[in-house]
């Protein structure tokens, strides 16, 4: 009879505990492999130093580059915008940062929801946008794996369902919100074992990939 | 309510009641179109102000800023209930009381007279009984 | 004098010397506690004018009395005193004068005189777990409610506890307690939640049966959309604040003071359904959020497990900290031993590492 607060009682707490432990525990072994197997020992003789080089990798791959962004325009944009709504909707949401407070003790300023709201809708739009690109450009449909479609799913749901969610758009309200944070729960399961990893291991491959060009002594 | 009324409560001027919730604007938008409707084609409309989210100092806002008109009435019938026009003419505000003094009804009709300041025609039925009874009984000759 | 059943609503107030003027006042006054809106108000005269008067049967279960005490805590004459003078309240154990055979003899005579007709009203939560958990004159309220509601035209829930199960189902649930919805299938049940209920919607829904003689249209709980149709955070004075991202951080601070959003002190206005923010409470005083204080979300299912009161909606019902460093813990540990496992063997591929030099290369091709 209650169905949809059972629901919404059940996301809020066995499942998301659940979803918490495997996250965690997931992420924590995914990173110790990557740093205690580390590379490979290169027995060629250094002709550049690898920090330097590493450092400056890590800000040149994270802003857009000119060539790139000529032969794909879409890629960078639609990328930029749906990363960027993506994160403010995550962590400057003031309900999100109650939830980031009640975990980890601390917290942080958030902004008025009307301008969480327009980044929810950017990232909407930005992450339609990469799709549509990823489906119509034919060197991308080469380029894409089903783990892709995956990935991309995980990340689209939490925001579609949490627009839903805060325009009331979906009724009853504890539905919706409990499809909501379920969303959330499915990502943080399969984050681990999928692409999203990137999310951690983006800058210690940046760093990675400059550091070896450095190490060569070529341009990164 | 006259025992609850003994205690004497010190009520600290709450901050929240000098700051405006941006409650009522709308409402007066909502006005302002019923009465651009009565002005066109007559149209009568009543809003239901109990059923407002109104916040602390909201409704004391929205009657200053109607203020008061040239008419005003008073009605005792099942407790007391006032009737009076807005500075703003066609719209009135209606309140009703009930016999304990509780307030039941809190409305704005925007129209040319409220329905309930007109006679009904049952009442002008039991009135002609009465009338008509109390002019049978004058012995001839009285003085009225 | 006439069984007052048989007289209508109108003549009983046209007895009491009641003007037309007044019976519209008193019209006027209903619809909006009904909810209603204004224009509805010629169709509310028009039928209460008719309305002849219905018998109530009251059943308390497993309550604390909170809901009879929410609908009789009224100081002066007033519109739901009006509403109840027109029912026949003709069974309810704790106001009623009568007690033991007496009592249950009123129940009877009632269920059988109007047969079919009647409404019964039920607060409590009934236990299915041992039936001696709760009885009224040595008899289980199970039976007590599948005899009484047999005859019934509508069942009313008043409350959580009935509703919905409310406290006594709270987990871990030690009487087995269930709701009136879960036990009632062939009659219509109307739920009128809440922790208690406002009395305005008890005698509300009343009033719909007594003016229509059917009852209102209900949302996906069975409560009256009349009341529950909106939520408080939809109808709530300090939702600009919400949208603003004005917040107030603990009961005494500046926030709190300008009568910001209680979001983050734990307010559930956002998951509650209820008419609070308009209805008000305390005869149209105030209500919890105007007085500083969130909503506990007492008119939803299972409120008592939903988390704590004071956490904001968005903190889940368990404890995060604790499960996410016990599984930061066990990540680290499982992680340290594979990390140890890698070592060994990259150590071991150090070992069995062999230098080969260009003249062993020419040897092999
Ligand atoms: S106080 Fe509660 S109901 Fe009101 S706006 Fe804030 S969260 Fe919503």
């Amino acid at each position: 009879m209650n169905e949809s607060m059972d629901f919404l009682l059940w996301a809020r707490g066995t499942a998301f505990d659940v979803a918490v432990a495997i996250f965690v525990i997931g992420v924590i072994i995914r990173l110790f492999e990557i740093v205690s197997l580390g590379r490979a020992n290169n027995l060629a003789e250094p002709k550049g130093s690898e920090f330097g080089p590493g450092m400056k990798t890590i800000v040149t791959r994270t802003l857009p580059e000119a060539g790139v962004f000529k032969r794909q325009p879409l890629t960078v944009i639609g990328g930029y915008v749906f990363h960027f709504g993506l994160l403010i909707s995550l962590f400057l949401f003031i309900p999100h940062i109650e939830l980031f407070a009640a975990t980890f003790g601390f917290s942080w300023p958030g902004l008025p929801n009307p301008i969480v709201d327009a980044a929810a809708v950017l990232g909407i739009v930005g992450l339609l946008a990469v799709l549509w690109h990823r489906l119509t450009n034919p060197v991308m449909k080469i380029l894409t794996e089903k783990e892709d479609y995956l990935v991309w799913l995980l990340t689209f749901l939490p925001l579609l369902t949490g627009y839903l969610a805060y325009h009331r758009l979906v009724n009853p309200y504890p539905f919706i919100l409990g499809l909501h944070i379920l969303s959330v729960e499915l990502l943080l399961v399969l984050f681990p074992f999928t692409k999203l990893m990137h999310t951690f291991t983006l800058f210690l491959a940046r760093w990675y990939n400059g550091a070896m060009n450095g190490r060569r002594g070529v341009e990164s | 309510m006259t025992a609850l009324e003994k205690i004497p409560i010190l009520v600290e001027a709450p901050e929240a009641a000098a700051q405006s919730y941006l409650n009522t604007l709308p409402l007066l938008h909502e006005i302002l179109h019923a009465l651009r409707r009565l002005h066109r084609d007559g149209t009568s409309t009543a809003l239901d102000l109990l059923a407002m989210p109104f916040g602390p100092g909201d409704e004391a806002r929205l009657f200053e800023f109607l203020g008061n008109g040239e008419l005003s009435a008073e009605l005792d019938a099942m407790g007391q209930s006032s009737i009076r026009e807005s500075r703003f003419s066609g719209v009135w505000i209606i309140e009703h009381k009930s016999s304990g003094g509780r307030r039941v009804a809190l409305q704005i009709e925007v129209t040319r007279l409220p329905a309930i300041l007109q006679t009904q025609p049952e009442d002008i039925g039991a009135g002609l009984d009465a009338m008509q009874e109390a002019l049978e009984t004058l012995k001839a000759g009285e003085p009225v | 004098m006439a069984d007052p059943r048989t007289k209508t609503l109108g003549e009983t107030l046209r007895r009491h010397g009641v003007s037309r003027r007044g019976f519209l006042k008193f019209c006027t006054a209903t619809a909006s506690m009904m909810a209603l809106p204004p224009s509805m108000v010629p169709a509310v005269a028009a039928a209460l004018d008719k309305a002849s008067r219905p018998s109530v049967i009251w059943l308390s279960f497993q309550e604390c009395t909170g809901c009879t005490e929410s609908l009789t805590r009224s100081h002066s004459p007033t519109l739901e005193s009006l509403i109840f003078d027109h029912i026949s309240l003709d069974y309810h154990h704790t106001l009623q004068v009568a007690s033991g055979h007496a009592a249950e003899k009123a129940r009877e005579e009632a269920m059988h005189a109007n047969h079919g007709n009647y409404l019964v009203v039920v607060d409590g939560s009934i236990p299915l777990g041992n039936p001696g958990y709760s009885t009224t004159a040595g008899v289980s309220n199970l039976q007590t409610l599948e005899e009484t509601v047999a005859g019934a035209a509508a069942v009313i829930a008043v409350g959580t506890c009935a509703a919905f199960g409310g406290l006594p189902k709270a987990y871990p649930n030690p009487t087995g307690a269930v709701a009136v919805r879960d036990i009632v299938h062939d009659k219509p049940v109307i739920n009128v939640s809440g922790c208690p209920p406002i009395p305005m919607v008890i005698t509300g829904v009343l009033a719909h049966y007594l003016t229509f003689g059917t009852l209102p249209q209900l949302d996906q709980y069975g409560r009256p959309m009349n009341f529950y149709g909106t939520s408080i955070h939809d109808r709530c004075y300090r939702r600009p604040f919400y949208d603003k991202g004005l917040f107030a951080d603990t009961f005494d601070d500046e926030g709190a003071r300008k009568g910001w959003c209680l979001y983050k002190l734990g307010c559930k206005g956002p998951m509650t359904y209820n008419a609070c923010a308009t209805a008000k409470w305390n005869e149209g005083t105030s209500w919890p959020v105007e007085s500083g204080h969130g909503c506990l979300g007492c008119s939803e299912p299972n409120f008592w497990d939903a988390g704590g009161f004071y956490n904001a909606l968005s903190i889940p019902v368990g404890e995060v900290s604790r499960s996410v460093s016990y599984a930061a813990a066990a990540g680290l540990a499982v992680g340290a031993a594979a990390a140890g496992l890698n070592s060994r063997a990259k150590a071991k591929a150090k070992k069995n590492h062999g230098t080969v030099t260009v003249d062993d290369l020419e040897k092999k091709s």
